[in-house]
């Protein structure tokens, strides 16, 4: 194993990557308000995505239920806040705590019992739809009538308390997304890296190698759901209000699944290639109606299903896969 | 006091059996073709808008509607299977999922941008028409809807049971190698089986459309109510899925009585967590 974790990266890759960070920093100083937010949502999904990644693509375990990971991160770190006054990076670690332990709980449910594959995939379906319909009679938490923050003042920028203008988020989640890129690499290239990937393979080979096959999903499991539960924060303190339909929706976690799948499931810089391309391509495409004076609701989503489609069959590994060729950055196989 | 129960449980019961004709669809087309359905709820929508479309321009009843429809969604399901999900076959679990997801997310928005968000119905001269028997009302619709569900049901497993191609497309299901070396069209076999699953939610949407309103978002709704329907009754299972739907019919009419209406799904979310805990195979189904 290396010991410089990025010494796995060719010095291309580096360069890119290191221009791609410099063009990110600086463009908020060039780009407008409109386009503050838009990168603002892009690297949301990139940092989704990659917590998502993480169950999905290193470990094997598809989630369709990240919803609820994202929903109780918000719902805590905003509840906290709104209650006892305590700052959201207090709150964040409240919020982590709580979605690793209902991931927890869900995975021990499923890989003690023996639930896998498709089924999985239901079973979370079905703990998030259950705490949507649950939010939303729960009275003290705002029910469905929604949840608000006291509105931001723009004036001044308060990191402690993520008041602020659209530029502070911009930074708050280009670090959290460069610290979730980082995070994930060392991972990938950890002996439970290495563990997860022998599980996504094959778990019954990854057992008779004596892996704890259910150790390290729980484990997956519990590092996606504390990850997701960070952006469900930065989601309550940008937004402002939250919504038991809303956040805890389906279609929120699918989503936030489709990054990853677009960019690329299992690799490093899939999500955000994903993020990128889905959330760019379709607030272009948004423009573009705007522009002929349409407005069409679905047509974001047929958007979606379109690049969907398209992927899945033609791209299969993914957009990233694909262009790390032709850039000359895929490592060769070990 | 007791009558309201009976009066909720029997009228629960009807709705269910109908919720089990389309659960058998995606029970059919996973115990053949091993693919999950994902964009299940969203191909009934298409066929409860058809049927309202129908009902509005041609005065057509739903329940009549209910044939053409299940041959139309038929058509819809073979061409899908022979078209994009056969290559699918013996790709990843999540590969197929994506691509149904994909499906089911521009039916719905395609739905959306015809036809508004706007919740619509039908309505019938029989509308409310109802059966006495004592202290139990019977809600005429209802019947005819679960009545007509039943006996397309029964012709279903009829056909699986004595038909030929029934058989042949049960042998697929039994052994995909073995019907391979006896010589069958497993690829076509998939291509009908995927079509008389489809043609189920046809039937299914059509009488639906009698009993609730229908909008573009229950697509996904009713594709998770097939999942928690099959999963409960056995995936894979014929009578299973029916008696999931009975169940799960049984559930909301009296969660919706005991609490409130719009608390119902989460009785069902509930059973679904206990049926994968504690019988992850289902009530009838048989362990893998």
């Amino acid at each position: 194993m290396p010991r410089n974790p990025l010494a796995v990266l060719p010095r291309r890759g580096l360069m890119l990557l290191a221009i791609l960070l410099a063009v990110l920093c600086a463009l908020p100083w060039l780009a407008g308000d409109y386009v503050l937010t838009v990168l603002i949502t892009i690297l949301y999904f990139a940092f989704v995505g990659q917590a998502w990644n993480i169950m999905m693509g290193f470990a094997g375990q598809l989630s369709l239920g990240h919803a609820i990971y994202v929903g109780l991160g918000a719902y805590t770190a905003a509840l906290l806040y709104v209650h006892f006054g305590i700052g959201p990076w207090i709150g964040m670690l409240a919020a982590i705590a709580i979605a690793a332990a209902c991931g927890a709980a869900i995975g021990f449910l499923a890989f003690r019992f023996g639930v896998a594959g498709v089924y999985f995939a239901i079973l979370t379906i079905a703990f998030a739809e259950f705490a949507r319909i649950g939010f939303d009679h729960l009275g003290f938490l705002g029910g469905s009538g929604g949840l608000f923050l006291p509105v931001a003042n723009y004036a001044r920028n308060d990191i402690w308390n993520l008041r602020g203008s659209p530029m502070m988020f911009y930074y708050v989640m280009l670090v959290l997304t460069a610290a979730a890129l980082v995070l994930c690499h060392l991972l990938l290239e950890s002996r439970t890296g290495y563990y997860w990937r022998a599980i996504r393979e094959d778990e019954e080979a990854a057992r008779s190698l004596g892996i704890d096959t259910f150790r390290y999903k729980m484990l997956a499991v519990v590092i996606s759901a504390g990850m997701t539960a960070i952006a469900g924060m930065f989601f309550a303190f940008y937004y402002n209000n939250l919504f038991p339909e809303q956040v805890f929706h389906v279609s929120r976690s699918i989503e936030l699944i489709l990054g990853p799948i677009i960019g690329g499931i299992g690799t490093l810089f899939g999500p955000i290639i994903g993020a990128f391309l889905m959330t760019g391509l379709s607030e272009l495409m948004q423009n573009l109606l705007a522009s002929f004076g349409l407005d069409v609701p679905g047509a974001r989503q047929v958007f979606y299903g379109a690049c969907l489609l398209g992927v899945v069959l033609l791209l299969p590994d993914g957009v990233w896969p694909w262009m790390a060729a032709r850039l000359g950055l895929s490592r060769p196989r070990a | 006091m007791a009558a309201i129960y009976v009066n909720v449980a029997v009228s629960g019961l009807l709705t269910g059996l109908v919720y089990g004709l389309m659960a058998l669809g995606l029970s059919v087309i996973f115990g053949v073709v091993r693919v999950v359905n994902f964009a299940h709820g969203e191909m009934m929508t298409i066929a409860m808008y058809v049927a309202i479309v129908a009902f509005n321009t041609l005065g057509l009843d739903p329940l009549v509607m209910a044939v053409p429809l299940a041959a139309v969604l038929f058509a819809l399901g073979y061409a899908l299977q022979a078209g994009l999900i056969n290559p699918f076959i013996n790709r990843p679990e999540h590969s197929q999922f994506i691509l149904l997801v994909a499906l089911a997310l521009i039916i719905v928005n395609v739905l959306l941008i015809v036809f508004g968000p706007d919740a619509r119905n039908v309505q019938t001269s029989y509308a409310f028409d109802s059966f006495a028997l004592g202290s139990l009302i019977v809600d005429a619709t209802k019947l005819y809807a679960a009545a007509l569900s039943l006996v397309i049901a029964a012709l279903l497993f009829a056909f699986f049971r004595f038909a030929p191609l029934g058989k042949a497309i049960r042998a697929c299901a039994d052994n995909y190698t073995g019907a391979l070396v006896v010589g069958l069209d497993v690829k076509r076999l998939y291509a009908l089986t995927f079509g008389l699953g489809a043609a189920c939610v046809g039937a299914a949407g059509a009488v639906l459309v009698l009993l609730i309103d229908v909008t573009p978002a229950l697509g996904p709704a009713y594709t998770l109510l097939a999942f928690i329907i099959v999963i409960t009754g056995g995936l894979g299972s014929m009578p299973g899925a029916l008696l999931g739907g009975v169940l799960i019919g049984l559930t909301e009419a009296l969660a919706g009585l005991l609490f409130t209406p719009s608390a119902k799904s989460m009785f069902s979310f509930g059973l679904l967590v206990l049926v994968l805990l504690f019988r992850p195979q289902g009530l009838l189904g048989k362990r893998a």
